[in-house]
């Protein structure tokens, strides 16, 4: 199976071309690695987007619009691009990293000084970002990549019944 | 200089007066009536935003030219503006809620600054930038009302303490963002907090020591809003035993929302206070059925007890966030040969609304920008069943659309097609000026759960200019007694600086660009503009000090301006994006041009950072000495 071994290593070496110029971020390379229930991971199991050639985008990053622009949008600005103060997330994901991009939410941080009176409240408690952190990671993420414009994705996949069963168990909310 | 000295006297007189216990809401009557100082926000109890001065006139104003300076040391937006009292005029900021007291006598001279200590835990609760709409002025103190809800009395001359109160809870998503309004003996706050579940309410303290006189919510049991179910009036009808409550399912009312961080407007005669209430929380109208009363608003409440006379709700179980909190204008016009008191409103849905202020009786309910598309009309058959309803149009209904589903080419916007952005009246022209906003938006709820000092909103907004549009703002004037649009400029942001109309025909507004804008009161024309340091969210004031009228007016872009437009109303590219990049022209032409077709030149959508930056700075103006 010489041939199949050396399809395997150009994949390889498209991908790591790839992921060492345009396509990195503050958690590597975006590609999609693996897929369960229509979440789709990178190499490094961490959540990613998939966006098809068609414009279609995967559940989760449809949902991470909706929830970025209900909860993160009264300070971040429209499609991650920032207000007049708070950072642009579209560019802080592109430096940021899932696990970083997790603590952020969760515990918050402080920027103040005599300049800048920058806080980020903790969303620990809140059930409507907490149980959607994946989803607006992905869109983020994308957004950091160029994945996806501005503006609403206008075709998505089917909501999975994963992410059903989940939110469900999560918010409380049936 | 001897102007001067007279002036000095008589404001130390009056101050001399209010020391010995006289009544202070004389004392500052007399001084309001006074259009060389101006001592309360809006210039006047009714709201006006008008000034007697005519130095500055509609044929010299093309040579204003900036007399001084002030930078407040602070960057975020600066909503609001300064009070000049004798010759003292006061600056405040966004949080942290500085108070400078500058000498006119000596160039601004900074006499005192106060600066609160404020846990900045309160920052990320303000959903709309951290800006405060200045302090207030009466009995020797300016009252501030504190991002953390506090409101503080402080000695005027010196800046110090003199009494301090928490309104509210901070931890609970309840912030301080309204001015202070002093009526009689009584200053009155409200609460933001509408996006955080907060229930609304009003409070009432005595100016001398910062007690509790009455607190009225805008849901709850009757004990809770004082509405009187046979006194309190709607529509000329009493409104009945649990009046809001009975709109709402369950215990829904105690996180509702309906905050109060309006301009009030008094009439002394009437002894009526007015202002709106917000939204009712959740975004998402699905997950809380009813009317949900007393949202979105009119109130007019007793000063002395809280009571309400009468109270008109404008959106009933409001479906896009169009908070009634907007400035109740006080004018006393005739309609059809009557001598009228009138109300005039410049809501975010839309409509301006005119009623007689003494009975809340509904004359006029009309469309002040023509892109208004979510009602088709607010009833105003008295025998119909929707009397004073809004007509509200399926295809806009997010209710109707249900959750999860987009409505698009809802407008107005969220952001109203006016937001607190205060207009003017001029008697001589007896119209209204009112800046505005032009945008449009798709709105999508869905379900969200309540957490105590957690968001609640639960809806996903995109907002842009309307179809065939590039302009997102419109400068208009307003004829209140029949409802239209006498003349209006365009802008090419949002509208989002208070305005002032002034004796000497001439009117004053802001833009988020950062230009200071002077127009003729009669035809609209533009007289002058000057650009400001930053970008304009603040309201236009003048006095006159040594004999010279000045004009001034607080920069420092941010607000709800600043999140939405800083960032671009990118849709038409970002529809093009979406129809070219993405799909690689794989869709069908049809699908491809729906959502560009008939959009203005992409050029003209660029976004505001490209016109300004962040900064407080205080600009004043005035006519070149001859």
């Amino acid at each position: 199976m010489n041939v199949g071994r050396w399809k395997l290593v150009f994949v390889i070496l498209a991908s790591v071309l790839a992921g060492g110029t345009a396509c990195a971020d503050g958690s590597g390379d975006p590609a999609v690695a693996s897929s369960d229930n229509g979440k789709y991971a990178d190499k490094n199991g961490n959540p990613t987007y998939k966006i098809s050639a068609d414009g279609t985008v995967d559940w989760y990053t449809f949902s991470g619009f909706r929830r970025y622009h209900s909860d993160c949008h009264v300070c971040h600005g429209p499609n991650g691009e920032g207000s007049s103060y708070a950072p642009a997330l579209a560019n802080s994901l592109k430096t940021l990293s899932y696990v970083d991009f997790n603590d952020v939410v969760t515990n918050g941080r402080k920027n103040v000084d005599a300049a800048n009176d920058k806080v980020m409240p903790s969303f620990a408690s809140n059930v409507n970002v907490m149980c959607y952190l994946d989803d607006i990671y992905v869109y983020l993420r994308a957004r950091a990549n160029d994945a996806i414009p501005g503006g609403r994705p206008p075709k998505h996949e089917d909501k999975p019944e994963a992410a059903k069963e989940a939110e469900t168990s999560c918010t409380g909310i049936k | 200089m001897n102007r001067f000295l007279v002036l000095t006297t008589s404001v130390f007189g009056l101050l001399a007066v209010q020391g010995f216990g006289a009544r202070a809401d004389d004392a500052l009557e007399q001084l309001a009536k006074d259009p060389k100082q101006w001592v309360m926000q809006q210039g006047d109890d009714a709201n006006t935003r008008f000034s007697k001065l005519s130095q500055i006139n509609a044929a010299n104003v093309k040579k204003l030219q900036v007399a001084w300076t002030f930078s407040t040391g602070v960057l975020r937006g600066h909503e609001g503006g300064p009070l000049v009292v004798g010759d003292t005029m006061y600056v405040h900021t966004p949080f942290p809620n500085t108070v400078y007291a500058l000498d006119l006598n000596n160039d601004g001279k900074i006499i005192w600054k106060y600066e609160p200590r404020q846990d900045p835990n309160v920052i990320p609760i303000m959903c709309c930038d951290t800006v405060n709409r200045g302090v207030a002025y009466a009995d020797g103190k300016i009252f501030l009302h504190q991002a953390d809800t506090t409101l503080v009395a402080l000695d005027a001359k010196t800046g110090a303490k003199v009494w301090s109160v928490m309104d509210g809870e901070a931890g609970k998503g309840q912030s301080g963002t309204d001015a202070p309004f002093v009526y009689k003996d009584k200053v009155l706050v409200g609460v933001s907090g509408g996006e955080f579940g907060v229930r609304g309410w009003v409070s009432a303290y005595n100016i001398k020591d910062g007690k509790l006189v009455w607190r009225g919510f805008s849901e709850g049991p009757d004990s809770d809003t004082l509405i009187d179910p046979v006194k309190t009036t709607s529509l000329g009808k009493p409104v009945g035993p649990d009046s809001s409550t009975s709109t709402w399912q369950g215990d829904q009312w105690k996180i509702g929302g309906g905050a109060t961080w309006g301009w009030y407007s008094y009439d002394p005669q009437l002894n009526l206070v007015y202002y709106g209430s917000g939204n009712p929380s959740t975004w998402n109208p699905v997950q809380r059925p009813g009317d949900n009363r007393w949202s979105m608003s009119i109130w007019a409440r007793d000063l002395d007890t809280g009571a309400v006379k009468w109270i008109y709700q404008m959106t009933p179980h409001d479906e896009w966030d169009f908070d009634g909190v907007n400035e109740m204008i006080l004018t006393d016009q005739t309609i059809g040969g009557t001598p009228r008191k009138l109300l005039t409103h410049f809501d975010r849905n839309g409509f301006g609304y005119t009623l007689d202020r003494a009975t809340g009786e509904l004359l006029v309910a009309e469309k002040f920008d023509p892109v208004v598309n979510w009602a088709t009309k607010v009833d105003m058959d008295k025998s119909s069943k929707t009397y004073g309803r809004p007509l509200v149009v399926d295809a806009y209904s997010t209710q109707h659309n249900g959750e999860d589903s987009n409505s698009k080419g809802i407008c107005p916007a969220a952001l109203g097609t006016k937001d607190e952005q205060p207009a003017a009246y001029s008697p001589d022209t007896q119209l209204f000026y009112v800046p505005t906003n032009h945008v449009c938006m798709d709105y999508e709820p869905y379900k969200v759960a309540y957490t105590a000092g957690q968001a609640y909103v639960g809806a996903a907004v995109a907002m842009y200019p309307p179809k065939g549009d590039t302009n997102m703002g419109n400068f208009i004037a307003w004829d209140g007694k029949t409802g239209k649009i006498v003349w209006s400029n365009k802008e090419q942001f949002s509208a989002w600086g208070g305005a002032l109309a002034t004796a000497g025909g001439v009117v004053f507004y802001g833009t988020l660009e950062g230009y200071l804008k002077a127009v003729d009161a009669k035809t609209g024309k533009e007289l002058y503009k000057f650009k400001t340091p930053s970008g304009i969210i603040g309201n236009v004031m003048t006095y006159e000090h040594g004999g010279k009228q000045y004009v001034a007016v607080l920069s420092g872009v941010g607000g709800w301006a600043g999140i939405g437009l800083a960032a671009g109303l990118l849709q038409p590219e970002n529809a093009a994006a979406w129809h070219g990049a993405v799909d690689q022209g794989k869709l069908p032409p049809k699908e491809k041009t729906v959502d560009t077709a008939g959009l203005g030149a992409v050029g003209g959508y660029a976004g505001l950072a490209a016109y300004t930056s962040l900064g407080g700075t205080l600009t004043v103006f005035a006519l070149p000495s001859e």
